[in-house]
C-alpha cells in the first residue's frame, strides 16, 4: 500500500500539451493547434506505483515527454508541475532528467545501435545492479542488437536504476513480452516502489496494471477520466466510477469480453463536450455541450456529471 | 572465410573487366574511329598501297573477334599496346597521368568529404533554422551547376582577373620536371581540385543532413535526452557515430563521379591527368590508349566500391559481429 507522505514526489496540475501544425486541408499556411493532453492533474507519492492506462493514441506517451521536458519543439505546454514540492521549469527539468527522474523506454530501439551496452549504462554500482537483474557480466560488451528480448528489457531497467532517481517513469514496458517476462518486469517496478521510489507506469494493459499498481489513472483522448484504486478493479465494474472504465473492465476477457462500439476521438476531431459522450449510453444533452470537470468520488476521481457513489461499498 | 570473400571479390573484378573490355571493344569497332588514319597522320603522306600494307600489318582487315582475342591475350601479358598519339607505351602514359590525376582526385575527394560531411552535420543539427536554409540552397545551387562551367568561372576570376593561381597545367611552363617544387605543384592543383570537389560535396552534405535528421528523430536520441544529455553530447556521442559510416561509404562509392568529373576539370584547366588523356585519346582516335584508360578507370571505380563494401563490414558492429 502507498506510503502516504505530505508532499508527492510529482504533482501535475492542469497540464495541457498541444502541437502547432500546418493545416493542409484548405490553407497550407494556416497554423492550427492540436490539443493532445488537456487539463491533466495527477500526483504520485514515494512508495507508490501509479498506472496511467489508456489505449494507443490517447496521448499517454507524450505525458512522459512532458514531465521530462523533452517534447518536440513545436509543442506548447500549459499548467504546472511540481517535483517534491518545487515548481518545475525548463531549466530544472534539464537538471532533473537522468538524475532525479528516469525514463524506462519501451524497446531496445531506444539504445544507440552502434554503442556497446557498457558505454550506455555507466555509473557506480553497475555490477551490483546487473547481478540483481540477473544480467551476465559480458552484457556490457554486447551491442544492443545482440541482446535477447528479456535481456534488453533488463538493460533498459538498469539505466534507470543506476541513476538512483526518485521517480521512475516506465513507458509501455510490457508489449512484445511473454506473460512471464511482463510479470517479471512489473514485479520489478513494484519492488522499486517498495524501496521508496515513486513509479509511473504508462501502459495499455489495464489487466496487468491493476495487479501491480496502487492507483490507476484512466486516460481517454488526452484526459484522465478516472483515477481508481487498484482494488476497485478487483471489486468489479460497480466499484468503478466512469462509464469508460466500466466498459474497459467489461471488455477484459475474464469479465465477458464485451467490446464497446465506436472509437476514441483523435486530437483535432474532438467533440465539443465530454470526449466519451458519443460512445456513452448515459449521455445527456449537457454531456455534448460541456466537458465535465474532474471531481473526487469515493477515494478516487472521476470526470463525469452522472457518476454515482458505489452503493454497496462506499455508501 | 576472409580468403573466400577475397576470392569472390577477385572473380567479380575480373568478370567486370571482361564485360567492359568486350563492350568497349565492340563500341570502338562499330564507331567511325579510324586508328590507321590517325597513325598515318603522324607519319606523313602515304600512298594507298602503303596504307593497305599498314592495315595488313596491324590486322585491321581481320574479323573483330580475332582482333579482340589478340588484344586481350596481349593485355594478359601486360602489353597494353602503344599510344598512337603520344607514340609511347599505353601503360607508361597511364601510370604517369594517373599520378597527376590521383593527386587531384584525392585532394578533391578529401576536401569534398570533409566539407560535405561538416556542412551536412551543421544542417542536420539545425534543421529548418537559418544555417540549414542557407547551406541547403547553396548545395542545391552547386549540385546543379555543371563542373566545367564553374571551372571556367574560377579560371576567369581567380586566375585571370585576380591572378592568384596559374591558368593551367600541373607545373610552371618552361621548367624542368626535376626543378619543380612541391609548392608549385600544389599551387597548380588548388583550382582544379577545388572545382572537382565542388561537384560532389553537395551530395555528401545533403545525404549527411538527411541522415543526421533521421538520427536526431530516432528513439535512442529521445531516450538520450531523457537521460539528460545536451545538444553537444548528443552530437558527439550519437550523431557522429551514426552518420559517419554512411558518409564514408558514400564517399568511396563516388569514385565513378570523381573520375567523370576529373575529365571535365582537367580539360578546363589543361591539367595533364588521366581525364585530359582520355579526352585527347577519344578526339584523336587513339584506340589503344582509349581502351587502356577505359579498363583502368573500371578498375579504379571498382576498387572504390569494394573499399566501401569492406569498410562497412569492418566499421559497422552489426555486420562485423554477425560475421564472427
Amino acid at each position: 500500500m502507498a506510503n502516504k507522505q505530505d508532499v508527492p514526489v510529482l504533482e501535475v496540475d492542469g497540464l495541457s500539451v498541444s502541437f502547432r501544425m500546418y493545416d493542409d486541408t484548405d490553407n497550407m499556411l494556416a497554423q492550427k493547434n492540436l490539443q493532445v493532453i488537456s487539463d491533466l492533474s495527477m500526483h504520485v507519492h514515494a512508495g507508490e506505483v501509479l498506472a496511467v492506462a489508456g489505449s494507443s493514441g490517447s496521448g499517454k506517451s507524450l505525458l512522459a515527454s512532458a514531465i521530462l521536458g523533452i517534447l518536440p519543439e513545436n509543442a506548447a505546454v500549459g499548467g504546472a508541475m511540481r517535483y517534491q514540492g518545487q515548481e518545475m521549469t525548463p531549466d530544472s527539468q534539464r537538471r532533473l532528467r537522468g538524475t532525479e527522474i528516469a525514463l524506462v523506454p519501451q524497446s531496445v530501439s531506444f539504445l544507440d545501435p552502434l554503442m556497446r551496452v557498457g558505454a550506455q549504462v555507466h555509473g557506480d554500482g553497475r555490477a551490483h545492479i546487473f547481478r540483481r537483474l540477473g544480467l551476465p557480466e559480458e552484457t556490457v560488451s554486447c551491442y544492443p542488437f545482440q541482446l535477447s528480448g528479456g535481456m534488453a528489457r533488463r538493460v533498459l531497467v538498469s539505466t534507470a536504476l543506476i541513476t538512483n532517481a526518485q521517480l521512475i517513469i516506465a513507458d509501455e514496458p510490457t508489449p512484445g513480452m511473454s506473460l512471464d517476462q511482463a510479470l517479471e518486469a512489473l514485479r520489478f517496478f513494484r519492488e522499486t516502489a517498495d524501496d521508496g521510489k515513486a513509479v509511473i507506469l504508462i501502459t495499455h494493459d489495464i489487466d496487468l496494471a491493476f495487479s501491480f499498481a496502487d492507483r490507476i489513472a484512466v486516460f481517454y483522448a488526452g484526459m484522465i477520466v478516472e483515477t481508481a484504486r487498484a482494488e476497485d478493479f478487483s471489486t468489479g465494474a460497480d466499484a468503478l466510477r466512469h462509464p469508460y472504465t466500466k466498459a474497459l473492465w467489461r471488455a477484459l476477457p475474464q469479465n465477458g469480453f464485451e467490446p464497446i462500439a465506436g472509437f476514441q476521438p483523435y486530437a483535432g476531431s474532438m467533440p465539443k463536450g465530454c470526449p466519451f459522450a458519443p460512445r456513452c449510453s448515459f449521455r445527456s444533452p449537457r454531456c455534448e455541450q460541456e466537458i465535465p470537470p474532474i471531481r473526487d468520488l469515493c477515494e478516487g476521481e472521476v470526470r463525469c456529471f452522472y457518476a454515482q457513489p458505489h452503493q454497496g461499498k462506499y455508501a | 572465410m576472409i580468403l573466400k570473400r577475397f576470392a569472390i571479390y577477385l572473380i567479380r573484378v575480373f568478370s567486370l573487366l571482361f564485360a567492359v573490355s568486350v563492350i568497349s571493344f565492340a563500341l570502338v569497332s562499330a564507331s567511325p574511329v579510324d586508328p590507321v588514319q590517325q597513325y598515318i597522320m603522324g607519319a606523313g603522306p602515304v600512298s594507298g598501297e602503303q596504307r593497305s600494307e599498314i592495315e595488313a600489318y596491324w590486322g585491321v582487315d581481320r574479323p573483330a573477334a580475332e582482333r579482340y582475342f589478340s588484344w586481350t591475350s596481349a593485355l594478359l601479358h601486360g602489353d597494353f599496346g602503344v599510344s598512337l598519339l603520344y607514340r609511347r607505351p599505353v601503360i607508361e602514359i597511364i601510370s604517369e597521368r594517373f599520378r597527376n590525376s590521383l593527386a587531384l582526385m584525392m585532394c578533391a575527394w578529401v576536401f569534398s568529404g570533409v566539407i560535405g560531411y561538416s556542412l551536412g552535420c551543421v544542417m542536420g543539427m539545425n534543421r529548418d533554422r537559418w544555417q540549414d536554409k542557407i547551406i541547403r540552397k547553396l548545395c542545391y545551387l552547386l549540385g546543379s551547376i555543371p563542373t566545367f562551367w564553374i571551372g571556367l568561372v574560377f579560371l576567369m576570376v581567380f586566375a585571370v582577373v585576380l591572378g592568384w593561381f596559374p591558368v593551367g597545367f600541373s607545373t610552371p611552363i618552361g621548367m624542368r620536371d626535376s626543378e619543380v617544387t612541391i609548392w608549385q605543384r600544389l599551387h597548380h592543383l588548388v583550382l582544379p581540385a577545388f572545382t572537382l570537389s565542388l561537384m560532389s560535396f553537395s551530395n555528401t552534405a545533403l545525404h549527411t543532413r538527411q541522415k543526421m535528421i533521421d538520427v536526431m528523430n530516432s528513439e535512442y536520441i529521445l531516450f538520450a535526452r531523457a537521460r539528460g544529455e545536451g545538444r553537444w553530447t548528443l552530437f558527439w556521442r550519437h550523431g557522429l557515430r551514426n552518420t559517419v559510416l554512411p558518409a564514408v561509404t558514400l564517399q568511396f562509392a563516388s569514385f565513378a563521379e570523381l573520375f567523370g568529373g576529373s575529365v571535365l576539370a582537367e580539360n578546363v584547366f589543361s591539367y595533364p591527368g588521366l581525364g585530359s588523356a582520355v579526352a585527347a585519346a577519344g578526339l584523336n582516335s587513339d584506340v589503344p590508349l582509349l581502351l587502356g584508360i577505359t579498363l583502368f578507370s573500371t578498375l579504379f571505380v571498382c576498387v572504390g566500391n569494394m573499399t566501401a563494401n569492406l569498410l562497412y563490414g569492418i566499421i559497422d558492429p552489426q555486420i562485423r559481429e554477425v560475421r564472427q
